[in-house]
């Protein structure tokens, strides 16, 4: 079968403001095959698929799709070229059902659902695709919704299907079924672009390899004869040694218990059920999960952000031996109590961070209450900038350059910075390297191992399984809510992690 | 289905697309800034030219006579009437600040500011005669400042528990204060509804000079104000819940604190604000004491970026067209209302000259040949 290309980008560049997002971009994708997308985060693999789709419209260069130019002015456009994306977010209507998602905003004249959901059941038979089609979204898992996104974009008729980051949000198992379907839809013909930065799902899915750096493309690889260093050594532009250290812990005390707490969100849904265990000092306790299946509220609920329908906290004071509870104490309250308890959230600039804030007043978040004079005192938030920025190399013009104006692996330097020069006795971090690239992300990792080397009890809340098992010592499991099971990182698997994270799940099914 | 379509429509690339810039400088901005301000005058001119028949140059001096008077000549009464009014105008500026910084839209400046009037002048009438002028302003000033904190205190309390929303709140604080207010002329008016001048409780003239005591305290707070959100714990406390009330929460700051404390500050500069107009410069008051300047005051206060300094500036210039344009629309014989189209204009063109602060506009580019 000869190669016929589907799409092809010359000399793509796009700006934002000053910043270069995709530099003189060339890039081809053909007809039956996987292309993967390659890149660091910030290297303008996103932004370059957004201009295929007709979100953002390029500076400078052509797109051409079938050997034709084609202009992509819209969303619209797009489809009309046959593209279809699947983004990071869904975009579904959640009281619909999956066939109403799937049908909707389609300006064919009739309406008819029945047509359309034989339609849809070809599609899903063709393909593999397991989906209830009168399922409602709401009621939907990750994965499902995924499907509904995917099944949206074929039933439009695209045979050019991009996905951003599809892996992010499944576990092994589902990767693995979204892996075969793509599979079957290269085999039909179609061409399927996708969006990672994970290099084992490159090896194990594409054909070739297209790899972005710093938003300039760098070179296509066949997956067939590349290796997981080649790859990372294009993406970084240097050699990485992916290994992470892991010491034993040493002298491990409790040092917080947390005794079956239950939380409840505004409308009354159980988001928090009986949630009991203990973090010790010395060791890194990995919680691994779907996302939004309660890691954020956990977290919450031992910094004083959460209240609590049930079940208490307990902090073990290293330097008095006291056991006390943290329940019902406001985030002041607790650090008056001379818990030194340190968070690093979930959203940086959101919680941990202000944005529009110089380095220096974000130092000062922490601390700007003591002294007694009314008047804040910037000396000393002053000389911790200035260390923060010379220790941890963040890249930045000054320490009054707004926060939300450095890059997203800065931007978690600085908060992590500030959380562990507090000297924390318990360190929390939820998905402390999301976003960032791949030295930064080494960085921090090293960062908590220094801290765990120092006594400190870690909690890390994580995304990517294979960081979890090869960072902690213990690793909980947490699915809607429950905790449903603790394995020892040591001698654990990924497909076991991925078993227990969808347990809660599973049963829930059976008695429906 | 659409995506069947055999012939596509031959697309263009548009003519121009928005793009969101980052990268300009301060002191681009003000350039910018100021230039719509020049070019703006530039035009006010031509449209008094041709209302007016005077040449562009007689134009600019009928407004700066209008504005400052007759100052060469060493007659300074019509400058520290502008004095006044830029006064008046940055105080109520001031007053919103601390709550927009915490991005509560106190859109009530008017009613609080009316109150803080009313508390001045039941003082001045009732009390009026039976004390020395001194205490008695001290009287004054304790009741028109606790008059405007309640008037700011009472969304702050709906918005802090039950998360109401402030804008509308507030606007509906300024009606209940009108309607108090024309009651109470109406009452004290006697059927004429119109209070006289009431001679006690006065602010003292220092020199000649009617509204020193009022300009002097506004130029006070403008310092107080910078100092305040710039180097005090609380101005910081209130930076830090106007831009993430998650990161207020997340470092144990009592945000449910901040904003009452906050609209107490706002509501009692605006009653303090009251109390200069009906005690420092009408000794009487009606429902227009303020005048709509409490929401001319909002765009004062987003114009000058929340910074006490750059609103005094700006403050300055509207003053400057309010009184300049009126000038000239009374040479001409035209409509009061000549000025205030002419104030909203410049306003709107320093409102939209931000959207070229913040996105650049790309044209169509001739887009070079590519080997394919």
């Amino acid at each position: 079968m000869t190669k016929q290309p589907a799409i092809e980008l010359k000399n793509i560049t796009k700006r934002f403001g000053k910043v270069v997002a995709n530099k003189n971009v060339n890039l081809t994708a053909y007809r039956g095959e996987i292309l993967s997308i390659l890149g660091e985060n910030g290297s303008g693999k996103t932004t370059l698929m957004n201009m295929i789709s007709g979100i953002y419209f390029p500076d400078e260069g052509q797109i051409f799709i079938d050997e034709k130019e084609a202009v992509i002015t819209s969303p619209k456009d797009a489809f009309n070229y046959k593209i279809g994306m699947i983004h990071q977010h869904f975009k579904l209507v959640d009281v619909f059902s999956a066939a109403e998602n799937i049908v909707l905003g389609i300006e064919d004249g009739k309406y008819d659902l029945s047509k359309s959901k034989t339609e849809i059941k070809k599609i899903c038979e063709q393909y593999g695709f397991e989906l209830a089609l009168e399922k409602k979204i709401y009621t939907m898992s990750v994965s499902e919704k995924q499907t509904v996104e995917i099944i949206k974009v074929l039933y439009r008729g695209a045979d050019i299907l991009i996905l951003d980051e599809p892996t992010a949000v499944l576990t092994p198992q589902e990767t693995e079924k979204l892996f075969n379907v793509l599979r079957r839809m290269r085999d039909d013909g179609k061409c399927i672009i996708i969006i990672t930065h994970k290099l084992h799902e490159v090896l194990s899915l594409s054909d070739r390899v297209s790899v972005l750096r710093k938003g300039e493309y760098i070179g296509t690889v066949n997956t067939a004869e590349t290796s997981e260093s080649e790859l990372t050594e294009m993406m970084v532009g240097k050699k990485v040694d992916l290994n992470i250290q892991r010491s034993e812990p040493v002298d491990s005390v409790e040092r917080l218990a947390v005794n079956s707490i239950t939380c409840v969100d505004r409308t009354g849904t159980v988001v928090l059920d009986d949630v009991s265990f203990t973090a010790k000092s010395g060791e890194i306790l990995g919680i691994a999960g779907i996302a939004g299946s309660g890691q954020r509220e956990l977290l919450e609920s031992i910094a004083g952000l959460q209240r609590l329908e049930y079940g208490d906290i307990f902090y073990y004071d290293p330097t008095t031996g006291k056991k006390e509870s943290l329940r019902d104490k406001t985030p002041l309250q607790i650090r008056q109590m001379g818990v030194r308890l340190s968070f690093v959230p979930e959203d940086r600039l959101g919680m941990g961070l202000v944005g529009n804030m110089d380095i220096v007043d974000n130092m000062m978040l922490r601390s700007y209450t003591k002294g007694h004079s009314m008047f804040l005192k910037r000396k000393k938030p002053k000389d911790l900038a200035m260390k923060i920025i010379n220790d941890l190399e963040v890249v930045t013009p000054s320490a009054s350059t707004p926060v939300r104006r450095l890059s997203g692996g800065n931007v978690q330097k600085v908060l992590v910075g500030r959380e562990i020069a507090a000297s924390p006795t318990v360190l929390m971090v939820a998905y402390p390297v999301r976003g960032l690239d791949i030295n930064s992300s080494y960085m921090i990792y090293n960062l908590l191992n220094e801290q765990k080397e120092k006594g400190v009890a870690i909690i890390f809340v994580g995304e990517d399984l294979d960081v979890l098992v090869e960072l902690c010592d213990r690793i909980m499991v947490i699915g809607s809510g429950r905790i449903t099971g603790v394995v020892d990182a040591r001698n654990t698997t990924k497909e076991e992690i991925g078993l227990l994270m969808t347990k809660s799940k599973n049963a829930g099914k059976e008695n429906e | 289905m659409m995506a069947n379509k055999s012939t596509m429509k031959t697309h263009h690339e548009p003519l121009f697309h928005v793009v969101k810039r980052d990268d300009m400088s301060a002191g681009k901005a003000w350039l910018v800034r100021i230039s719509t301000i020049v070019i703006s005058f530039i035009f006010i001119g031509f449209v008094s030219m041709v209302l007016t028949g005077k040449n562009f140059g007689e134009a600019f001096e009928t407004m700066f006579l209008g504005a400052f008077g007759r100052i060469f000549d060493g007659r300074m009464t019509m400058l520290w009437k502008y004095l006044q009014d830029v006064a008046i105008l940055l105080a109520l500026s001031l007053a919103l600040t601390p709550a927009f910084k915490m991005k509560f839209w106190n859109c009530g400046a008017e009613g609080q500011t009316l109150m803080g009037g009313l508390a001045s002048i039941i003082c001045m009438i009732e009390l009026g005669g039976k004390m020395q002028t001194l205490p008695l302003i001290a009287v004054i000033a304790v009741s028109s400042i606790a008059a405007g904190a309640i008037w700011g205190l009472i969304p702050a309390i709906f918005k802090a528990l039950f998360n109401t929303n402030e804008t509308l709140f507030t606007l509906m604080m300024n009606y209940i204060a009108t309607q108090i207010i024309a009651y109470y002329v109406y009452i004290k008016g006697g059927g004429s509804n119109v209070i006289n001048p009431v001679p006690y409780g006065n602010f003292p003239t220092v020199g000649d000079n009617d509204y020193f005591v009022n300009i002097v305290i506004v130029a006070v707070i403008t310092i107080l104000m910078f100092i305040y959100l710039k180097f005090s714990k609380q101005g910081y406390e209130i930076s830090v819940v106007g831009e993430s009330q998650n990161t207020a929460r997340y470092v144990g700051i009592n945000v449910k604190k901040v904003i009452i404390r906050t609209m107490v500050i706002s509501g009692a500069l605006c009653g303090v604000t009251g109390m200069l107009l009906v005690a420092g410069k009408d000794h009487s008051i009606n429902t227009n004491l303020v005048g709509g300047q409490g929401f001319t005051a909002i765009l004062m206060s987003w114009l000058g970026q929340f910074n006490p300094f750059i609103m005094v500036f700006m403050t300055g210039i509207v003053i400057f067209l309010k009184l300049g344009v009126a000038k000239i629309a009374d040479d001409a014989l035209l409509n009061s209302s000549f000025s205030e189209i002419i104030v909203g204009f410049v306003i709107l063109m320093l409102v939209g000259c931000e959207f070229f602060i913040h996105y650049s506009i790309k044209f169509r580019h001739n887009k070079k040949e590519v080997k394919a």
